[in-house]
């Protein structure tokens, strides 16, 4: 049974939004993924740069494999999680607070609410 | 079905992850890799290693026949062990192995899980004319690792052995933690360390006392993650990764375990004089990433549009930070200090040739 916190948003490439108010959103990796993918060692961020809808913003290097992760909407990073770059694992950790990934600003705040809410999620992903 | 080894239970019972691997159910890891790994490069760690095959050869031709099969020189004196390759005809390796010569006319051979099956079969297939008792002992054997810069003196609390007078590659039979054992200087970390061999229901005692000497020093259970990592960061090469019945041992880069500068006949000795006297069209080499990421195993290498290379193994070297792999490439890509590309998910990132071992703080005697 993963675990998918009420009052975030979900991406089918397994991202979680929380919106930070003032057109700010923070994205991390959902539970389910980062078990899915294992012990993660290494994470690739992006410029503070903007970025499409879907564009690949950076990349997870796990034991086993590795993923990129997207933005949910067109957006600029703002912030990454620079405490990452020492402790990666933080991700399996701890998914939904010290593993966050990145902070994005987008001007077009409707977006976010298109996203699945927990429970859509939770379909998604079969549970 | 896999097999269990005899510290299953142990490695449940400690938490680990669980994994099929050459056809046992193999802890994977305990907490995390890059803890274990960081533990034995650190501190000392401990290792199930039960999977690998062990077979005796025991009888007068022992040495001769050995010889036959084996491409390194089998004329160690006891005590003393040495790696070799076995290889086909046509210079393929069966398997890398590692051989205790016990006394004059008995050795213990130490196979690669997976290749248990197929070795066995090879090895009874060349007995023709030679003098031999042959016995598969991998069922009844347990192997226990004891590996990092405090290994010495967890062993020493077991053992009456002088260990301070073992050197690398040396071994010597005796009692460990009240059992009777074949104590190993041997490892395939970088570091130094033990491998101890007891019979299978002797296992689970030998590990306790193991983890219960070790305390003071903080030993870690180290699963088979860490043990990729490790044996990666110091170049060595795992079979089914970086060779197989598709390389040969020059190739591979592994020449001095090659008996070319004797007279002694071997399975394989004419492709490899061959290719040694003309020089391989490709050769394994040690790639440094510069920059993020890193390929994994399959992963394409590029001089610009031209590939000239794949990737054997890849991984993040936690004691270095970065990445790096194994891979082979063309001839003339080889030399230290060549820049190539890896291209990884349709990506190219770039990475360099450099001299092996990536991680040479190693504390192996």
């Amino acid at each position: 049974m993963s675990n998918i916190p009420e009052g975030l948003r979900y991406t089918d490439s397994h991202e979680w939004v929380k919106d930070m108010g003032s057109g700010e959103y923070k994205m991390g990796l959902t539970f389910y993924a980062q078990e899915q993918m294992g012990e993660i060692v290494m994470v690739e961020f992006p410029g503070m740069l903007d970025f499409s809808s879907g564009d690949i913003l950076g990349s997870l290097e796990a034991v086993k494999t590795a993923e990129d992760f997207y933005a949910p909407f067109d957006c600029k990073v703002v912030k990454i999680n620079e405490g990452l770059e020492d402790e990666p694992a933080l991700i399996n950790e701890n998914p939904y607070e010290k593993g966050w990934l990145v902070v994005v600003k987008t001007d077009d705040p409707s977006r976010y609410n298109s996203l699945m809410d927990a429970e859509k999620y939770s379909e998604f992903i079969g549970e | 079905m896999d097999k269990k080894t005899a510290l299953y239970n142990k490695h449940v019972n400690l938490g680990a992850r669980m994994e099929s691997f050459a056809g046992y159910i193999m802890p994977i890891k305990y907490t995390t890799v890059k803890e274990e790994h960081n533990a034995v490069r650190n501190g000392v760690g401990v290792f199930d290693l039960s999977h690998m095959g062990e077979f005796r050869v025991k009888g007068k031709d022992a040495s001769r026949f050995l010889d036959y099969l084996l491409t390194n020189d089998s004329s160690v004196k006891p005590g003393k062990a040495y790696y070799s390759t076995m290889c086909y005809p046509d210079g393929g390796i069966v398997d890398d192995l590692i051989v205790y010569r016990l006394s004059e006319d008995e050795y213990l051979v130490i196979v690669n899980a997976s290749n248990i099956e197929k070795d066995w079969a090879w090895v009874n297939n060349h007995t023709d004319g030679y003098s031999l008792d042959l016995t598969n002992e991998s069922d009844e054997t347990a192997l226990i690792a004891i590996q990092g810069p405090d290994a010495e003196k967890v062993a020493r609390k077991l053992t009456d052995e002088k260990l301070q007078e073992l050197g690398y590659y040396e071994h010597t039979s005796g009692v460990f933690a009240g059992k009777k054992a074949l104590i190993a200087r041997t490892g395939y970390t970088g570091e130094d360390g033990f491998e101890i061999y007891t019979k299978f229901e002797d296992a689970e005692e030998v590990w306790d006392a193991v983890m219960e000497a070790g305390k003071e020093f903080g030993i870690k259970p180290i699963g088979l993650g860490a043990r990729d990592t490790l044996r990666l960061e110091v170049g060595y090469l795992l079979y089914g990764n970086d060779m197989d019945h598709t390389t040969t041992p020059i190739e591979a880069r592994l020449g001095w375990v090659v008996k070319l500068k004797t007279d002694k006949e071997f399975i394989g000795r004419e492709v490899m004089a061959r290719q040694n006297q003309d020089k391989p069209d490709r050769y394994i080499v040690g790639l440094e990433v510069m920059g993020k990421g890193f390929p994994r195993q399959g992963a394409e290498l590029f001089e610009g549009n031209r590939k000239v290379g794949v990737v054997t193994s890849g991984s993040l070297a936690p004691a270095l930070g970065h990445g790096v792999c194994l891979a082979f490439v063309e001839k003339g890509f080889q030399k230290k200090g060549t820049e190539l590309e890896a291209e990884v998910r349709g990506k190219r990132i770039p990475v360099k040739t450099v001299k092996l071992p990536f991680y040479k703080e190693g504390s192996r005697k």
